[in-house]
């Protein structure tokens, strides 16, 4: 039954990702495919005086521009441009909508023509005068006009009486810059024209079905009059959740034309997006003389837009990780003008774990406690928040066999003790935690009298696996070659599924695909017991199981019929069950990921140059998968978390409200050079009650908990405590 | 990006006609920089002349014993040049820790010298620039200026020049060769790249009209005593904070000729002549490169943000020369500052 799950299963799709057979939406061709090029806003808040056209539309090949002013009918109400994702306080973004500019950047008119070079060309031609209002974009400055949530977490006992009869206590605050995702595919749509109003939709996303409801409702449409493609998604990490402006752009140029569009986003552009969002992070924490927690008061301070109230849980983490009678958790928004931010990788978790984190730290030294020792000594075998067991929790045992591989036990606790030459040797560590969530999926499966199985779902693939796992799954479930299974995802008019996020597709999807395949196994029993002189006649269909092509008694391998056979029999060619599945909801665990960090970090005492040498990471989540996709995702969080901790920071000019490292030259990721040994270990996390395969999922978790190793082994080198991220030379010099 | 001509220059001749018929036209080679800018609406050339044909891709021993460069030869083929690697490894391991390799295979030596300031706000059509657009003003005075320079700054402009090529060209004491309708001259590398002043958008003394055809090295390659040291916002893939070349001629400890330069700090390859005249004759320790380092740095002057270039740039200068003096080069391979 087990061929596959489990197992470290290429990506099916890896061979037409490498050879370029995978067609991504900027790709996707179509007869008289005009191309759109997107004008964008200069200032960071006011209104278009006046917006000439006329010298781009003189140029030879451009065919349309197209503005607020030109436009085709779009809805005018909030509740229509909401997307599944959007936040629920808000208006949210309407590109083309009207003359007012609600951040530097904002796309004001699409220059439509023949070819790219052109349009891009005339774009440049196209006047705008601007009337401009007063802006704001720095959050430091701002932060006294913090607004706190409507719905704040619940406080536990009182936390502000706890912590200054605190024995020992620390409290500081910590910034996480403002982050763009870069992907490194390009946010494009292909909208294509089939005549008689209606139009297939090429487009990058997360969700298309998310996709093709907004575009039903912002156009006016029928469901049946636009349908919304992507199958191959470039890396998105979040920012592909909500419908992006150029889907919009496309598809509004393709109505207005009766022609096939495509847009594409230059690298530039994209920083005019969502991101990770600024905060600033206060962390408090009162602690017993022998290291019990006593208090823990966390404040995230976050940017939003001031038209949505973008916020994620940054502060609700310590709720999971650390028993104290005391908490109190909130979470503060200032409304800048700038876009509205959007979920990242981990989005609050990897700002709020790093800073809770950090904090950590600082209160092991003031305890001189080990830091493994001081989280052992608050270990929370419940959340608290919520006040549940957890459905498994092997975070002890992260620790432990992080600590081991590590080797931990060696650390000298004096910071600057260790060295190696000219370096000094830092060794930190830090917790991860993530959600296990699931959501209802639907699958359709059709098996063939040949022996193939097409499994079909609305989900995407945005890189992280989905093709391979539900492959895997299908084949286990089914009794085939993973040869014989043929995935197909991300077509709005598959079977229901959410956008692809929130690390619920592997959980969510495998149990859809579990479901449709249970469906057919029914049904194939029922067909050879009433087959004449059957096998399996007098076998009970409970007792029947698909394993190598066959019908089989479970109990007796040797009494079956093959699955050609019976359908064969039964006159039929195919076999199609579609299955929506439904996690019966459990109120009474909690469900998360864990995981324990280990970074050692050599900086050059003299001229502050930091190498982030090895990384540790033990996770825990329950059962995996496919380990090879599994390791991959887990090791991009790692990577990235070395980029969170050194390098990613979008550098705003707040005189201007302009983004200045708007393109992958200026904004930082790590390259192969600061990439050193990571050593990932999945902890054995047997789990019955999540769900039936017991899997968590593991996009998300790599990334947390990463940037606080390495600051904290920043700190163990050289004694030097940088609370702003990224830490660079010149922080570190200081 | 605007609308363009485009011509492919047939010989040296053909470009310097193409270029002197069109003020606004623009050489084209590897197009690393030029494209980039192109697309950005920063340069907008009603024609480009490529050059990448043109036979100036040799690299030939000259009379007296030097090495001439062609202006094509890429970057990538110049570090990797057995007479460079050899009797230039300073210039091998400058060309190294810039860029990345597959852009290294595009860039030519010309274009190298050629390109333009990595300033934010040059990049930015939408904010001023005195570079870009002469009178607008400068937005990185009072902005954001971690990157910028601390030395050789004027009130128009506080750019740097971001070549590593030219920092270890400018401590060879390299000449560039330039033609042009009025024939050819040669110009010292040190003196190619020009400071701001009150005219930030020329960066260089080329001429309009002319072209670079060549560098040339003097035969002393400093082969045995050098390294090249470039500190950046990540290991590799990252314009230099701070870049030093050095290299000494050592006489058992003591230091015979010394060439000190810095990138990353100035408009253009900083090196000063009294620096390295008070560290001959003189033992090759770190108290005397403490003193050289301060001399380099006469007049170093901190904007906002970029105030730890001084003492990180010091720091640097000592450890690039004692790098030089134990023959224990960076590795531009293996990332750890040796
Ligand atoms: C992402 C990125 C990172 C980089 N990192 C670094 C780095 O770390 N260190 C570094 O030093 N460089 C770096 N570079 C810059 C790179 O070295 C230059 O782009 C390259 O050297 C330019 O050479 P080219 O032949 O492509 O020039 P082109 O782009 O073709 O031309 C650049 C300029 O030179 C002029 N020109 C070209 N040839 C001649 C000639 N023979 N005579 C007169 N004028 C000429 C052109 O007219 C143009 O103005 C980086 C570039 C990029 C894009
Ligand atoms: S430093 Fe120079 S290049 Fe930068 S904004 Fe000022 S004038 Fe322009």
């Amino acid at each position: 039954m087990n061929a596959y799950v489990g197992t470290p299963t290429s990506r099916v799709d890896g061979r037409a990702k490498v050879t370029g057979a995978a067609q991504y939406a900027g790709e996707f061709q179509a007869a008289g495919l005009l191309h759109g090029f997107v004008v964008t806003a200069t200032i960071a808040r006011g209104r278009i005086v006046r917006l000439d056209a006329s010298e781009a539309l003189r140029v030879k090949g451009v065919v349309d521009v197209l503005t607020h002013a030109n436009r085709p009918p779009l809805a005018d109400d909030d509740d229509a441009w909401k997307d599944e994702v959007a936040p629920e306080k808000g208006s949210p973004f309407r590109p083309l909508y009207d003359d007012v500019i609600r951040f530097n950047g904002q796309p004001v008119a699409l220059v439509v023509a023949e070819n790219w070079e052109t349009a891009k060309f005339a774009a440049t031609l196209v006047r705008i005068d601007y009337e401009q209002d007063g802006f704001a974009t720095d959050l430091d400055a701002k932060r006294g006009h913090a607004i706190e949530l409507d719905k704040p977490h619940k406080p536990r006992g009182d936390a502000e009486t706890a912590l200054n009869g605190a024995a020992v206590r620390h409290e500081a605050d910590y910034v996480i810059p403002t982050e763009h995702h870069n992907p490194m595919e390009l946010y494009a749509t292909t909208t294509v024209w089939e005549g008689g109003n209606r139009l297939t939709v090429y487009d990058k996303t997360q969700g298309v079905q998310n996709v093709h409801k907004y575009l039903c409702s912002v156009f006016g449409k029928k469901p049946e009059d636009i349908r919304v493609v992507s199958p191959y998604v470039g890396g998105a990490f979040g920012s592909g959740l909500r419908p992006q402006h150029q889907v919009v752009l496309a598809t509004l140029a393709a109505l207005a034309l009766e022609r096939s569009v495509r847009v594409v986003l230059t690298r530039h552009q994209m920083y005019g997006l969502g991101y990770r969002p600024m905060t600033i992070e206060h962390v408090a924490l009162g602690a017993s003389a022998d290291g019990k927690l006593d208090a823990v008061v966390h404040e995230a301070i976050a940017v939003t837009s001031r038209h949505e109230d973008f916020a994620r849980n940054d502060t609700g983490w310590a709720e999971q990780l650390y028993r104290s009678p005391n908490s109190l958790l909130s979470h503060k928004l200032v409304h800048l003008d700038v876009s509205t931010p959007c979920d990242m990788r981990a989005p609050g978790a990897a700002s709020g774990v790093c800073a809770l984190e950090c904090a950590m730290d600082e209160l092991a030294v003031a305890l001189k406690l080990d830091p493994i020792e001081l989280r052992l000594k608050s270990y929370s075998e419940r959340d608290q928040g919520e006040d549940l067991p957890y459905t498994s929790k092997q975070l002890r045992e992260c620790y432990a066999r992080g600590a081991e591989s590590f080797g931990w036990n060696r650390r000298n606790p004096a910071p600057g003790s260790m060295r190696d030459g000219k370096e000094l040797v830092g060794w930190g560590m830090a917790t991860g935690v993530w959600e296990a969530l699931q959501m209802p999926v639907a699958v359709r499966i059709v098996l063939t009298a040949n022996g193939h199985a097409e499994v079909s779902c609305a989900a995407s693939d945005i890189g992280t696996g989905t093709y391979t796992i539900v492959a895997q799954v299908a084949a286990d479930a089914l009794g085939l070659p993973i040869e014989t299974i043929d995935v197909k995802l991300a077509d709005s008019t598959f079977p229901q599924a959410p956008v692809e996020g929130g690390s619920w597709m592997a959980a969510s999807s495998a149990h859809a695909v579990l479901a449709a395949a249970e469906d057919i196994r029914q049904e194939l029993a029922r067909l050879a017991k009433a087959m004449p002189g059957s096998p399996v006649g007098s076998v009970d269909i409970p007792d029947l199981v698909l394993v190598d092509g066959m019908i089989a008694n479970g109990n007796d391998k040797s009494r079956a019929v093959s699955i050609a056979d019976v359908m064969r029999h039964s006159r039929l060619e195919r076999v199609e069950k579609q299955k929506l599945n439904q996690f019966a909801e459990d109120k009474s665990h909690a469900r998360n990921t864990h995981s324990a960090v280990f970074a050692e970090v050599k900086i050059d005492e003299e001229l502050g140059v930091i190498r982030v040498t090895r990384i540790v990471s033990a996770v825990a989540a329950g059962r995996i998968l496919n380990t090879k996709t599994g390791r991959s995702q887990i090791m991009g969080g790692v990577v990235w978390g070395i980029g969170m901790a050194l390098h990613e920071e979008t550098v705003m000019d707040h005189r201007f409200g302009r983004i200045m490292n708007a393109d992958i030259a200026e904004y930082h990721i790590p390259v192969n050079a600061d990439v050193h040994d990571i050593e990932i270990i999945f902890v054995d996390e047997p789990d019955h009650r999540i769900n039936r395969l017991g899997v968590k999922g593991l996009g998300e978790i790599g990334i947390v908990g990463v940037p606080a190793a390495i600051a904290n082994a920043v700190y163990h080198a050289t004694g030097k405590r940088i609370r702003r991220f990224p830490i660079t030379v010149d922080k570190l010099l200081d | 990006m605007n609308n363009f001509q485009y011509s492919r220059a047939s010989n040296v001749a053909d470009a310097i006609q193409l270029l002197a018929a069109d003020p606004d036209a623009k050489l084209i080679a590897g197009g690393t920089n030029l494209i980039d800018l192109m697309k950005e609406n920063v340069e907008r050339p009603s024609r480009l002349v490529d050059i990448s044909r043109l036979p100036l891709r040799d690299i030939e021993q000259t009379a007296d014993g030097g090495l001439r460069i062609g202006a094509l030869v890429p970057n990538s083929d110049l570090a990797y040049h057995p007479q460079i690697e050899q009797r230039y490894p300073l210039l091998a391991s400058a060309i190294l820790a810039g860029a990345s390799a597959q852009l290294r295979n595009m860039a030519s030596v010309g274009g190298n010298l050629m390109q333009r300031t990595r300033c934010a706000y040059f990049y930015d059509t939408a904010t001023p620039c005195n570079k870009r657009s002469p009178g607008t003003g400068c937005s990185a005075i009072d902005g954001l200026n971690r990157n910028h320079a601390i030395l050789g700054t004027s009130s128009s402009c506080i750019a740097t020049n971001p070549s590593d090529m030219s920092v270890a060209l400018a401590a060879l004491d390299a000449r560039v060769h330039i033609a042009s309708r009025s024939g050819e001259r040669a110009v010292a590398l040190i003196d190619f790249h020009r400071l701001p002043g009150d005219r930030p958008h020329i960066d260089t003394n080329l001429g309009s009209g002319e072209i670079i055809t060549a560098i040339e090295l003097p035969p002393r390659g400093f082969a045995q005593n050098y390294s090249y040291l470039k500190i950046r916002d990540r290991l590799s893939y990252a314009f230099a904070l701070v870049a030093v070349a050095a290299a000494l001629d050592l006489e058992g400890n003591v230091i015979g000729e010394a060439r000190l330069t810095l990138g990353g700090v100035a408009h253009k390859p900083w090196r000063s002549l009294e620096a390295e005249a008070a560290l001959r004759g003189q033992a090759a320790t770190p108290d005397h490169f403490g003193r050289a380092a301060d001399l380099l740095l006469q007049g170093a002057a901190a904007r906002a943000h970029n105030g730890f270039k001084i003492e990180l740039a010091r720091r640097a200068v000592v450890r690039t020369l004692m790098q030089a003096a134990r023959a224990t080069p960076q590795s531009q391979a293996h990332k750890k500052i040796a």
